[in-house]
Formats: C-alpha cells, sequence, structure tokens
C-alpha cells in the first residue's frame, strides 16, 4: 500500500497552525513513513492535486480566493480537517464582520492615519475580500474540527494518527477554543 | 437552627438520593457528586435559571426543567445527562457563541472563563449556527475596571450581586432578545456611575471576559468567588 496523501493550506490565518505542525518535531520524521505531504506552502507545488487523502486547512474564509481554493480542495480531498480556530469559528480575522468592507479597505489603503505614501486601493492581484468572514463549515463540509489558538504539536500530532489508524479523533480533551 | 423542612426522598440517574423539600434538584445532586452544567447560577446569588444549561428530564414530566430553580418532590425520577440534554447543551452554548463576539485566544479571561470550559466539558467542537456579527460597545471610563459587552453572556451575576450582596444596584440589562445588554444605572458610562462603589464583585463573579479588570494581559485576568458564599452566609445570619 503506499503512502496517504496529506495536504496543508493556509487561508486567513496567521501560519501559526503550521508553526504549530513543524513543532511536532522529530514526530515529522516518523510520520513521514506513513504520509506524503503533496501540497503545502512548504512545498514547492502551485496546483492543488486531482486527489489527495486528507487536506489539513488552517485559516478562515475571507476572499473570493479562500472561498474558491476551499471548494475547490473539498471537491478533491476525502478527509477535509479544519485546522485552528480561525478554521473552526473565524476567530480573529472575523473581528472585521461588524465593519464594512469598505471601510477596511480605506483604513488599510488610504487613510492618512494609517497610510503614509501613495495611497490607493490596489485593484489588480490581490483577492476580494468578502463582506463577511466565514468559517470554513459555512462553505463546505468539513470532517474534523480541531480548535485552538494554535492547536498544539500534541493535538496535531494525535489527529493525524488517528487519521492514519483509520478513527475519527476524539479531541474533546484534547484542546478547546483559544487553547 | 430554625426547624427544617421536610425530607423527601428521590432518584437521580438510578441512584436513590434524599433532601429537604426546600432543596432544589441541583442542591442535591451537587451533595451526590452528580454533575450538571451550570453557568448563571452561583452559590451566594439568587436564583433565575436564566442560561438553561442545567436543564433536566424528569419522567413523567413532559417539559424539561431547570434544576436550579426546581423543587424536590417525593419519588421524582431525574435525569440529567440523557442524550436529549446533550445536545441540546451543545445547542445552547453554540448559541451563545453564535450571538456574541467570543473569541477565546485574544480575551484576557482565556483559560480561566467558565464559557469556554463549558464548552470543552460540553463537547461544542464548532458552532453549526452563522455569527450574528453584534455590534456590541466596550466601555472603558472606569477607572480600574473594563465592560467589554462582545463578551456578555446575560447571565445577569453581576445585576444579582451589585443589587443582593453590595447593595448599591448599579448594574442592570436593558434591551430584549440580541438588543439586551447590562448597563451601569440609566444607561451612563460606567465612570460617570455615581451609584458604584467600586468593589469588583460584578469583575468577579463574571463567567467570562465581559467584566474584567483594566490592563490585564491575554489570559491572565483571574476571578475570585470565594467571597460571596462567606458574605451571603453572613448577611443570612444577622438577618435572622
Amino acid at each position: 500500500m503506499g503512502k496517504v496523501t496529506v495536504a496543508t493550506v493556509w487561508l486567513d490565518g496567521c501560519s501559526g497552525c503550521h508553526m504549530s505542525l513543524i513543532d511536532m518535531d522529530e514526530r515529522l520524521i516518523e510520520l513521514a513513513e506513513h504520509i506524503e505531504v503533496v501540497y503545502s506552502p512548504l512545498v514547492d507545488r502551485k496546483d492543488y492535486p486531482d486527489s489527495v487523502d486528507v487536506a489539513i486547512v488552517e485559516g478562515a474564509v475571507s476572499t473570493d480566493e479562500d472561498e474558491a481554493k476551499i471548494k475547490k480542495i473539498r471537491t478533491h480531498t476525502k478527509v477535509l480537517v479544519a485546522l485552528g480556530d480561525c478554521a473552526v469559528d473565524a476567530n480573529v480575522p472575523a473581528m472585521r464582520n461588524p465593519i464594512k468592507v469598505q471601510d477596511v479597505m480605506d483604513r488599510g489603503y488610504t487613510d492618512p492615519e494609517t497610510v503614509a505614501l501613495q495611497p490607493q486601493i490596489p485593484t489588480e492581484n490581490l483577492p476580494r475580500l468578502l463582506p463577511y468572514v466565514r468559517p470554513m463549515h459555512e462553505v463546505v463540509d468539513v470532517d474534523v474540527f480541531v480548535q485552538g489558538c494554535p492547536p498544539s504539536a500534541d493535538t496535531i500530532y494525535y489527529v493525524i494518527t488517528e487519521l492514519l489508524a483509520g478513527r475519527q479523533p476524539d479531541l474533546n480533551q484534547m484542546t478547546r477554543p483559544g487553547a | 437552627m430554625a426547624v427544617r423542612s421536610r425530607i423527601k426522598t428521590l432518584k437521580i440517574d438510578g441512584r436513590d438520593v434524599s433532601g429537604h423539600e426546600d432543596e432544589s434538584i441541583l442542591d442535591i445532586a451537587r451533595e451526590n457528586n452528580i454533575y450538571i452544567p451550570t453557568l448563571c447560577q452561583l452559590d451566594g446569588l439568587s436564583i433565575v435559571g436564566a442560561c438553561r444549561l442545567c436543564l433536566v428530564e424528569v419522567q413523567g414530566w413532559r417539559k424539561l426543567v431547570p434544576a436550579c430553580a426546581t423543587y424536590i418532590e417525593e419519588g421524582m425520577e431525574v435525569f440529567t445527562n440523557t442524550e436529549r440534554l446533550q445536545n441540546y447543551r451543545r445547542m445552547i452554548l453554540e448559541l451563545l457563541f453564535s450571538e456574541g463576539n467570543h473569541i477565546c485566544a485574544i480575551c484576557v479571561s482565556n483559560g480561566n472563563c467558565e464559557l469556554q470550559d463549558l464548552a470543552q466539558k460540553l463537547g461544542m467542537d464548532h458552532v453549526r449556527f452563522p455569527n450574528l456579527q453584534p455590534v456590541r460597545t466596550v466601555d472603558m471610563t472606569h477607572e480600574r475596571f473594563v465592560v467589554d459587552r462582545n463578551r456578555c453572556v446575560l447571565c445577569a451575576r453581576c445585576v444579582r450581586v451589585c443589587d443582593e450582596i453590595e447593595g448599591a444596584h448599579t448594574w442592570d440589562i436593558k434591551g430584549r432578545g440580541v438588543d439586551a445588554r447590562v448597563i451601569p444605572d440609566l444607561d451612563i458610562d460606567w465612570g460617570d456611575s455615581p451609584t458604584c462603589t467600586s468593589c469588583g464583585k460584578c469583575v468577579n463573579v463574571c463567567p467570562t471576559g465581559a467584566l474584567v479588570v483594566k490592563g490585564q494581559p491575554s489570559g491572565e485576568m483571574i476571578k475570585r468567588q470565594e467571597f460571596l458564599v462567606y458574605l451571603s452566609e453572613i448577611r443570612e445570619a444577622r438577618n435572622g
């Protein structure tokens, strides 16, 4: 039997969950005997593969690009893991939700209080902000929810090894929102 | 001590237990180390039955009842942790989360929060309802304390402790449904309140990061509630 293919994805998050993933340290070497990372910010591959066994996705859905990405990932993935509070409940990125998108853009790109040079709203090559930042499960079906900001390396290791053993991870005692 | 009331016998989760007729299902459950989740209830304060997390099933009763606000009855059979109750409790928590802006990661009460603890204890691994994105206010006008209404669950502990223990009655709840919020006096800035004694009791009984001491780093706001039972017992003794 071949290795289990794994993708890791970074949507609207701080990459802290990926840091936590790397924080598994030498256990990564052990996992590498069973899994093959086929797509990730840590792997040089541009397009999402046609078929992936497990996708571990960090971050909330904030832009049209995030939305298109997560929909494509869902179609080509067997098990989708929402990794961390941004993916599970939109967390810090969702703090812009009570504010209008235009006001968010103005604050970031044209407000003299925050922008000193060349105030302008970018129109090209940047993903468009959606009206609301949403947790992943409001856009696609999610199979495993891993709370935590970020979830600990132990939690992530547990999730991966449980999935490898063909079990649904029971995370109740392992993590919590904000942990 | 005055003559106590009658003794009643009942079953909780199949166990034979007994208590005085003026005790609640929650009292008896706790005496027997049977866990029933609570949020608005706090020993030393009056009972309001606001959060509904302590709902239990009673054999032959059609409605679920709050354990904190229901007296025991002779022969009653109580079930505290059925699948139906677990589902409802998770749903109540999810509704509380979806109705506010509870972002645990950046909260001063992270790690010391009763709402967060309940989410873990009752197995809430995500919120199935869309967040209502309410616009709620933060009042930092008080010299020492902050009220962050984004994190308020409307348990009314602050209202009760201020009224019943401190005797100031600075806090109240204004508005209904999703617009309900805690207000000092007649909805003025907390710092301008002529009734607030700055005792900090409301801060210490608040189960979440809604009422906190100013200038706390994230995750370092620890509440102290030991004083409450002590104070209410003294008061009770003095009033006979």
